[in-house]
C-alpha cells in the first residue's frame, strides 16, 4: 500500500524512553475520539449487518435461518442482474475515465500551452456539482425529446430519437456517459499535480535519447504516476461499485432492472419492498466481497513491476 | 511541440471544456425560461427566472431544505475538521507501532460501501430514538453523526503532518505549551492550507449527501436540498424552468465556496498525494 510505505520511511528519530511513554497516553487520546467514531459507525454496523445477514423475516420480526440467505443470493435473477450491471458499468467506464483523465492531463501539463488554468477549471467545473443534481439535469438532457437528441439529429447523426432512458442498452450507456462527465476532472486533477512533481530532466534526457511522445507517456510518465494510478483507480472502483444516485435520479433502475445496482437493490429491499434486512444485509456483504476482490487485483496487477 | 500536436492539444482540452459546461450552461439558461420553452430546446436566456422561483416557493419548501442543509454541512465540516486533524496529528506525531496497526485497521473502513453500513446505521438509530428521540431516526443529529469521521480525512491529515515541520512543535513545548495546546496554537494555524481544502471536501460531500439523509430522514420539514432536488426531478409533469430553478439554487454554494478557495483545494489535494 502507499499508506504502509509512507509509514515505514519516517521513523521518529530522537526520544527517551521516559518520553516515549508519557507521549504514547498522549498521543492514544488524540486518536481516541476518532478510533471510536469508526468503530462506532464502520465497524459495529458491519459485525451487525453481518449477524443479520444470516436472518430472516420482516422489519424487526427477525430470526436465524443459517445461510438460507446467501443460498438466495444465487438463485435471485434480480441480485444476479444487478452485480451484471455494476460489473459492467465498472469494467467500462472506470478504465475510459482513467485513461481520458490521464490522457487530458498529459495534454495540460505540457509548459507551451496556453489557458491552461481556464482549461482545468472549465474540466473539473462537473465536480461541484452534487450527484442528484447532475443526474436530474443529466435524465433531462437525455429524455427521449431532450436537447442531446436534438442536436443528433439537427447534426444527421441520427435519423430518430435514440432510447436513451428506456431502452435497456441505451440506459446503461448514459448512466456511464453520466458518471465519466462527473468525475473525470476529478481524476485528472490528480494526475495532474503528480505530473508536475516528475522531474523535466527526466524528459529531457529521453528527448536526447530520441524517444517519441508515444514512448515517453509510455516508459516516463505511467510508470511515475503507477501509484496514483493505483489509488485512482480503486477509489473509482470503490464509487462505481457502490453506485446509487445516479441511477436512482436518472433511470430509478430501469427499463425492468436493466440499470439498477447493487446499492439502489439493497436500499429496495430495506425500504421499499416488505423490509427484509436479513436478505438486504447479505445482499450488502456481496458488495463488500466485490470491493475486495476488484482491490486485490488491482493491487496484484499494479503491485508486481513496482516494489 | 510541432504544429499538428499544438492544434490537436488545443482541439481536445476546448472539445473536453464545452462537453464539461455544457450542462452548466443548459442549467442556468433553462432556469430562465419556460417549462415549454426548455422542452423546445431553447439556449438562449429568457426571462422567467422570477417566476420560476415563485413556483418552485410555492412547491417545494426551499428554505427550510436550505436550513438544513447547511446546519447539516456546517457541524458536520466543524466537527470533521477537529476529530480528524486530532487524529492525523497523533498517528504522525505520536508514531509508534500500535498506533500503525490500529491507523491500517481504521484505513480499511475505506473500504466498506456504504450500502452496506445503511441498514444497520438505520436499525441503530431507530434503537436509540427509543430511549433518546433527539438523536434518533428523523434527526438531523442522525444524519450527521455517522459520516462526520471517515478513515480517508484521517489519512488526509496524517500525509499533511508529514510535511510539517517537528522543531516547530518543539519551540512550542520550550515555551511551555501543553501537547495540546502545541495543537491547536502551533500545528492548527500553520495547517490552514489542509484545513481549507480538507473543509471543502468534507462540506461539498455533505451538502451533496443524498442516501443516508434519505434514509434516516422521513417528515418533509426535515428535508435537505438532495432530497427536495430528487423530489421534483421525480415528479410525472416536471416544470423545467421551476427544477432547473432549483438546481441552480443548490449548486451555487458548493460552487461558490470551490471557486473562493480553488486555489486551496487544488494545493490540498497535492498534498495528499505526495
Amino acid at each position: 500500500m502507499i499508506v504502509v510505505k509512507g509509514i515505514q520511511s519516517t521513523r521518529m528519530t530522537k526520544s527517551s524512553k521516559k518520553f516515549r511513554v508519557k507521549n504514547a497516553m498522549i498521543g492514544w487520546s488524540f486518536i481516541a475520539i476518532a478510533v471510536i467514531m469508526i468503530c462506532l459507525f464502520y465497524f459495529y454496523p458491519m459485525i451487525q449487518a453481518l449477524i443479520l445477514s444470516f436472518q430472516s423475516g420482516m422489519g424487526a420480526n427477525l430470526h436465524f435461518i443459517g445461510f438460507d440467505n446467501y443460498i438466495r443470493l444465487f438463485k435471485d435473477p434480480i441480485f444476479l442482474t444487478t452485480v451484471k450491471n455494476t460489473v459492467i458499468y465498472l469494467l467500462i467506464q472506470v478504465p475510459v475515465m482513467i485513461i481520458l483523465a490521464l490522457f487530458l492531463s498529459v495534454l495540460l501539463n505540457n509548459k507551451m500551452l496556453k489557458l491552461k488554468g481556464v482549461f482545468r477549471t472549465a474540466i473539473f467545473l462537473p465536480c461541484v456539482t452534487s450527484l442528484v443534481a447532475y443526474s436530474v439535469i443529466f435524465k433531462y438532457l437525455f429524455a427521449q425529446d431532450g436537447i442531446i437528441n436534438n442536436m443528433l439529429i439537427n447534426l444527421s447523426l441520427i435519423s430518430e430519437p435514440i432510447q436513451w432512458l428506456t431502452d435497456p442498452f441505451w440506459a446503461k450507456v448514459t448512466i456511464i456517459v453520466a458518471i465519466t462527465w462527473r468525475w473525470t476532472g476529478y481524476n485528472m486533477i490528480f494526475f495532474l499535480s503528480a505530473l508536475q512533481n516528475v522531474d523535466e530532466s527526466i524528459y529531457e534526457a529521453a528527448k536526447i535519447d530520441g524517444a517519441s511522445s508515444l514512448q515517453q507517456f509510455f516508459k516516463i510518465t505511467i510508470p511515475m504516476l503507477k501509484p496514483i494510478i493505483l489509488f485512482t483507480t480503486i477509489t473509482s472502483t470503490i464509487g462505481t461499485l457502490q453506485l446509487f444516485d445516479e441511477v436512482m435520479n436518472i433511470t430509478k433502475g430501469g427499463p425492468g432492472n436493466a440499470t439498477m445496482t447493487i446499492s439502489q437493490y439493497i436500499y429496495n429491499l430495506s425500504f421499499k419492498y416488505t423490509p427484509d434486512f436479513g436478505y438486504a444485509a447479505t445482499v450488502s456483504y456481496a458488495i463488500v466481497i466485490l470491493i475486495v476482490f476488484f482491490s486485490i487485483i488491482q493491487f496484484k496487477v499494479a503491485g508486481d513491476k513496482n516494489e | 511541440m510541432n504544429n499538428f500536436k499544438r492544434v490537436f492539444s488545443y482541439l481536445v482540452l476546448v472539445l473536453a471544456s464545452i462537453i464539461s459546461v455544457f450542462p452548466f450552461i443548459w442549467m442556468i439558461v433553462s432556469s430562465t425560461n419556460k417549462s415549454v420553452e426548455v422542452t423546445k430546446g431553447r439556449l438562449l436566456p429568457g426571462s422567467n427566472f422570477i417566476e420560476n422561483f415563485q413556483n418552485l416557493l410555492e412547491t417545494a419548501n426551499l428554505g427550510t431544505a436550505l436550513w438544513n442543509s447547511a446546519k447539516i454541512s456546517i457541524i458536520t465540516t466543524v466537527l470533521a475538521m477537529l476529530i480528524a486533524s486530532l487524529a492525523g496529528y497523533g498517528f504522525e506525531i505520536y508514531k509508534s507501532k500500535a498506533k500503525d496497526i490500529v491507523f491500517n485497521i481504521l484505513l480499511l473502513s475505506m473500504m466498506i460501501p456504504f450500502a452496506a453500513l445503511m441498514v444497520p446505521l438505520f436499525r441503530m438509530f431507530g434503537t436509540v430514538a427509543q430511549t433518546f428521540p433527539l438523536i434518533g431516526i428523523d434527526t438531523l443529529t442522525a444524519v450527521i453523526l455517522p459520516t462526520v469521521t471517515t478513515a480517508f480525512l484521517i489519512f488526509f491529515f496524517r500525509q499533511s503532518t508529514k510535511m510539517f515541520s517537528k522543531d516547530i512543535l518543539e519551540a512550542g513545548r520550550i515555551d511551555g505549551l501543553t501537547e495540546l495546546g502545541v495543537f491547536f496554537r502551533v500545528y492548527v494555524p500553520t495547517m490552514k492550507t489542509t484545513y481549507a481544502a480538507a473543509a471543502i471536501i468534507t462540506f461539498m460531500a455533505s451538502w451533496n449527501n443524498y442516501l443516508w439523509p434519505l434514509v434516516v430522514l422521513q417528515s418533509p420539514e426535515k428535508q435537505t436540498i438532495p432530497l427536495l432536488i430528487s423530489n421534483l426531478g421525480s415528479s410525472y409533469a416536471p416544470d423545467y424552468g421551476m427544477i432547473m430553478t432549483a438546481i441552480v439554487i443548490a449548486t451555487l454554494p458548493a460552487a461558490l465556496i470551490f471557486f473562493i478557495m480553488q486555489k486551496h483545494f487544488v494545493a490540498g489535494m497535492m498534498g495528499s498525494v505526495k
